[in-house]
């Protein structure tokens, strides 16, 4: 909502500056997002008389101009064909910056002659486009800034006006609210009835008391009138807030609409066949709007017509065949009060943006439609004379009238501040609240412009915002105990400590968006109908995604195209498998491409594969304090996982991590280039742990004897799974054997075909005594036994 | 024997002694002098034959001398261990100037580790953390929210829908954390008292929209919390976490569906010289909303308005991000740049605490 400070002070007589105006208003909850201060720009251009104009002596299209100007004559070149002795122009003198080319103007001679300034065109001076020629003053005293005479000297104020605050799009309500914040007084607005010379011809017919699209339309027809260009002072105002003069009718409604908060529209009463009808477009109806498009109508849309058809789509915008021209003498004046919800749906789905309908869907003042009326007629009456009707009125206004208690304690106990109760009843009725005092408070009727008072608390906030924000006490927030309590639950925790586990591990850690193709979805298992968008942003981001590894995998192939081709990513976040809040899961997952680590004179990044994800899996599920050393390794994996390299690491039938090559078709179908290595933890299937009574460790008993390693290689069938052996090893004496690790896994030269074999190192630990020769070697062979069975493999001799 | 008729022997001996060049040649020494058959030992033998008195003078003076060799075999063997390790260090030398791997290449992200800094923060004021679903019902992301199906509000959250179901429902993915609000006072009693940090999406993309973005929502709910709370909670956030004690805090009325009375929230801030510089300055910059929860909230959540009362807050977890840390574009943070990453990241170990500190 655009105004100026001039129109602001025809409703609101005050004394206070600009700025206190614009930091009042911030303070009531009318941010101010802009002052466009036009004056001040323009200051150092101003009025100067051309005391002549001579050919320049070298170059014919130029003139030589001997100025006046408060500093006295200045000789100016000037190239304008329109620069002509005794003209007043605009004059930029040496030192100013011209405000389009922000270039500083200096003393300069063109073509041998001195030029000591410039007179100026619009163009230059940034109010338009036009650089034909210099501005060409109609009147002006010399030296006096020419923003004033062009009526550019009024700051204009670009105010943000919340959705409920309706009463605020006109400059009237945002005098009322500057007031009761002390800023001055309101002045009185003069709605008397301008009496009607003659009954009003037209007919309006409703479509019935019960139809709310349309509950009440005042009209009144205006005859023997001018129509031409409007006063000089309402062309300023509606050119400052950004519109453009059109005509004295049409100029009053687009005024009135601003300033009264008034929508009007104004029929030529000569173009309209019969009586007015309020109703519903009927199928196939159309309307040729005034912004020049047409538009095919059906019964959602309120409609004014008359006997050849659609005239107005109400509340939104009027028609080009009954709109007003130059030549119109006679016009039929609309107020109406169209239904809020109806008329926005009808200004959404056919498209079209206007200030009436702004105002409409936010509320309006359901008594201002009648004083609209007064308020046009005088304005037409004065501008472009004429004779007018009585006024008629169809239907009526709305009950609108409702009270509310006000606690007096609530702006404290609330608000957080104490206001004196006379206080609270000044700011409410400098508002135009009716207040009444009761026992304990207030009863309290809002006016008719503020449809969004609806209960105690908007009271308290008119209290409060005019009483000033800054005066509410600051209240430390306490806590209910002297420590805080743990903030993050069990799930969080351990998502942050897998975060920061995956970071340390090396990965970076990436946020990608929650949608992604519905092609790449298909290839995770997703793509369902009720997790498609339907109003995506593009086309490539329609499916909410049913894994996390299709964003990465992308991502990564976009950071190999920038030549970072060694890489590792990874992302804590949400996976979708169906719109329940059930169906969304918290996952890690990650991707690695190229090489573990970059190239090193020691030993290097070895290609990545899927040993390197399931460490990363495998530290994730650590992290998250999931039992990694009684976790079950099996082949069955997603299909987007390479089937002879991946894994899934489980709890029985529970999955709680996947890793692996990517499937080398899924990669390809992702646009990946590179082999990937990837991992999915989901975090939601780690098993909270059980509830125990102490937080202590069970008692660390310490073996006073030395534990002995011992090596061991067995030949297996190749396709043994490495596991089992250990598991077999680690079996032989459950509480001798501490540790079983596998050092070396060999195939080829020297081993049958179709075998390998498997190196470990095994510890045991002596608990009660140093182990004896005879001891250690009948360990040994019943490991050796015990692998052997397990396994089918020999001890490698 | 006397020290003088020992003088011969003990100049022999020490002579032999510094002579030795190794450690064999000193073992050589010590044996033939004080070995079983060495000089020494051989002359303590004959003590036995001495008379009472002269035996315990000769006995005193060949302990002294057998005390003197072995103290300088001891010395010399000393300076030869030292001569045979600075023999080996001549020769063994690495070039230190060559790069080692330190690793700590993996990042956290500047939106989890803003989030954690919100948890520090808000965490030393009692609040505790919740989470909600990012496919929501209408209900929970709305009308709970006092933002009825007409409301222009509605209209200017461009909303993404979900594909229509048979029974005519549509989901929504939530516009703002708050349908958060919404499912923690319909399960838990007051008081109340959370942040959600978390996801939000609406269909809007362009230089400073995402379509997917982060908030975070504050809740507070009990019988006396009012708008000087609200005040001090905020401003200490502010201070906390932009790490300013002096930071201006301002609060100006506004206006949302689901709070009553409303309040934005701007911090101060300077834009001499066209940079932006948060703290005292001559401009203020808008970084949340908040306000008293709307009674119709409440009750929409089972909670009666005139027992129970509170406040509610919301900000964006990205514009937070950029302006304490000085991040330029909002669209860098989903696109994985690792070089973005790398830059705006953070350390793994980086934990945010209000006790150690909210960065290194």
């Amino acid at each position: 909502m655009k105004l100026t400070l001039g129109w602001l002070k025809t409703h609101l007589a005050t004394t206070a500056s600009l700025e206190e105006i614009v930091r009042t208003l911030v303070m009531l909850g009318l941010e101010v997002e802009s002052v466009e201060d036009r004056a001040k720009d323009l200051a150092p251009f101003t009025v100067a008389r051309v005391i002549s104009a001579e050919p320049h002596p070298q170059a014919d299209r130029l003139k030589v101009c001997r100025v006046q100007t408060t500093q006295g004559e200045v000789q100016v070149v000037c190239g304008a064909p329109n620069a002509r002795t005794g003209m007043l122009g605009v004059f930029a003198p040496v030192g100013s910056v011209i405000p389009r080319t922000k270039l500083l103007l200096k003393e300069t001679q063109i073509r041998g002659v001195a030029s000591r300034g410039m007179l100026c065109s619009e163009y230059e001076m940034g109010l338009s486009e036009d650089h034909e020629g210099i501005i060409d003053l109609p009147q002006g005293e010399i030296g006096q800034p020419f923003a004033a005479v062009l009526g550019l000297d009024d700051p204009v104020l670009d105010v943000k006006v919340t959705p409920n605050r309706a009463d605020c799009l006109g400059v009237r309500g945002i005098a009322r609210d500057l007031a009761a914040a002390g800023l001055g007084t309101l002045r009185p607005l003069d709605t008397s009835p301008v009496p009607g010379k003659f009954p009003a011809p037209t007919a309006v017919h409703l479509a019935g008391p019960d139809d709310k699209a349309c509950l009440l339309y005042v009209s009144r027809l205006i005859r023997g009138l001018k129509n031409g260009p409007s006063p000089r002072w309402m062309q300023d105002r509606l050119k400052a807030i950004g519109l453009r003069p059109i005509s004295a009718l049409v100029d009053i409604t687009n005024f009135l609409t601003f300033d009264a908060n008034r929508p009007l529209h104004a029929f030529d009463f000569g173009k309209l066949k019969g009586d007015l009808a309020v109703r519903g477009a009927r199928p196939g109806e159309m309307i040729l709007a005034l912004n020049g498009k047409s538009y095919e109508l059906d019964s959602e849309v309120t409609v004014i017509a008359d006997n050849d058809g659609v005239q107005g789509l109400g509340g939104v915008i009027g028609s080009e065949t009954s709109g007003c021209t130059e030549t119109t003498t006679s016009v039929l004046l609309e107020a109406a009060l169209f239904d809020p919800v109806r008329t926005a749906s009808t200004g959404r789905r056919l498209g079209i943006q206007s200030d009436a309908r702004y105002r409409f869907e936010r509320g309006l003042d359901p008594e201002m439609a009648v004083p609209g009326v007064e308020l046009a007629t005088r304005l037409i009456l004065e501008i472009c004379g004429g004779e007018p009707s009585e006024v008629a009125i169809a239907g009526a206004v709305p009950t609108w009238q409702r009270h509310y208690f006000l606690r007096s304690e609530r702006a404290h106990t609330l608000g957080g501040v104490e206001v004196p109760a006379d206080e609270q009843q000044r700011i409410l009725e400098t508002l135009g609240f009716g207040v009444s005092t009761r026992e304990g408070g207030f009863s309290v009727a809002p006016p008719s412009w503020r449809p969004d008072i609806v209960g105690e608390a908007d009271l308290v906030e008119e209290v409060l915002r005019v009483h000033g924000y800054d005066n509410i006490p600051v209240v430390p927030m306490t806590r209910d105990t002297p420590l805080p309590r743990q903030a993050l639950s069990l799930g969080q925790r351990r998502a942050a400590i897998v975060r920061r586990a995956l970071a340390a591990r090396g990965l970076v850690e990436a946020v990608t968006f929650s949608f992604l193709p519905k092609a790449q979805a298909e290839l995770f298992g997703g793509g369902a109908k009720e997790l498609t968008l339907v109003n995506p942003i593009s086309a490539d981001l329609d499916v909410m995604r049913p894994s996390l590894l299709p964003n990465l995998a992308t991502a990564a192939q976009k950071n190999l195209d920038r030549g970072l081709g060694d890489l590792a990513l990874f992302e804590l976040g949400p996976q979708y498998k169906d719109d329940t809040p059930e169906g969304q899961s918290s996952v890690a997952a990650g991707v690695r491409m190229g090489a573990t680590g970059p190239r090193y004179w020691r030993d290097g990044g070895r290609p990545v594969d899927a040993f390197i994800a399931k460490a990363d899996a495998l530290s994730a599920l650590a992290a998250a304090g999931a039992p990694v050393e009684n976790l079950q390794i099996s082949k069955d994996v997603p299909a987007w996982y390479h089937p002879g390299r991946s894994g899934t690491l489980r709890l029985g039938a529970n999955a709680l991590a996947h890793f692996g090559e990517l499937h080398p078709g899924v990669q390809q179908a992702l646009g990946a280039k590179q082999a990937i290595a990837a991992f999915e933890v989901h975090l939601d299937a780690v098993p909270v742990p059980r509830a125990r009574p102490t937080k202590a460790r069970s008692l660390l008993q310490l073996s006073p004897y030395q534990p002995v390693q011992r090596d061991f290689a067995f030949v297996v069938d190749k396709d043994l799974a490495a596991e089992t052996l250990l598991k077999a090893a680690r079996n032989a004496d459950k509480t001798l054997v501490t540790g079983v690790r596998l050092f070396d896994v060999y195939e080829g030269k020297g081993l049958p075909e179709g075998k390998k074999s498997l190196a470990i190192e095994v510890t045991l630990q002596p608990q009660d005594a140093t182990l004896t020769d005879a001891a250690l070697e009948g360990l040994s062979k019943k490991l050796v036994e015990q692998v052997e069975k397990a396994t089918g493999g020999m001890l490698r001799s | 024997m006397t020290e003088q008729e020992l003088d011969p022997l003990r100049k022999e001996i020490l002579g032999q002694v510094s002579k030795a060049e190794s450690r064999d040649q000193l073992e050589q020494v010590r044996v033939s002098a004080l070995g079983r058959k060495g000089q020494v030992t051989q002359l303590m033998k004959t003590l036995g034959t001495l008379e009472a008195e002269a035996r315990r003078a000769a006995g005193a003076a060949l302990n002294r001398l057998k005390d003197e060799v072995e103290a300088a075999i001891t010395a010399a063997a000393d300076k030869l261990m030292h001569k045979d390790i600075e023999r080996r260090l001549a020769g063994e030398r690495v070039d230190v100037t060559l790069p080692v791997e330190i690793g700590g290449e993996g990042r956290v992200h500047p939106i989890s580790q803003t989030t954690d800094e919100l948890t520090a923060i808000f965490g030393e004021m009692g609040f505790k953390i919740a989470e909600g679903p990012h496919i929501e019902d209408d209900f929970y992301n709305f009308t709970a929210l006092n933002i009825p199906p007409e409301h222009p509000a509605r209209q200017e959250m461009d909303t993404f829908y979900l594909t229509e179901k048979r029974d005519g429902s549509r989901k929504v993915l939530r516009t703002h954390t708050s349908p958060v609000q919404i499912r923690t006072m319909l399960a838990e009693k007051p008081p109340i008292r959370i942040i959600v940090p978390g996801r939000t999406f609406r269909s809007d993309h362009d230089a400073t929209h995402s379509p997917m973005f982060h908030q975070v929502e504050g809740l507070v709910i009990d019988r006396s919390t009012h708008m000087g709370h609200l005040k001090g909670c905020l401003i200490e956030f502010c201070r906390a976490f932009f790490e300013m004690d002096d930071l201006p805090v301002r609060f100006r009325p506004s206006y949302f569906p689901f709070t009553e009375p409303s309040a934005e929230v701007d911090i101060g801030c300077s834009r001499e010289g066209g940079g932006l510089k948060i703290g005292p300055g001559a401009d203020w910059l808008e970084i949340l909303g908040s306000g008293m929860v709307h009674p119709k909230v409440l009750e929409n959540c089972n909670i009666d308005p005139a027992i129970y009362q509170g406040f509610a807050f919301g900000m964006g977890i990205e514009r937070i991000a950029m302006l304490k840390y000085g991040i330029p574009d909002l669209r860098a943070f989903y696109e994985s740049d690792l070089r973005w990453l790398r830059h705006y990241g953070f350390q793994s170990l980086e934990v945010p605490s209000m006790v150690a500190g909210l960065q290194r």
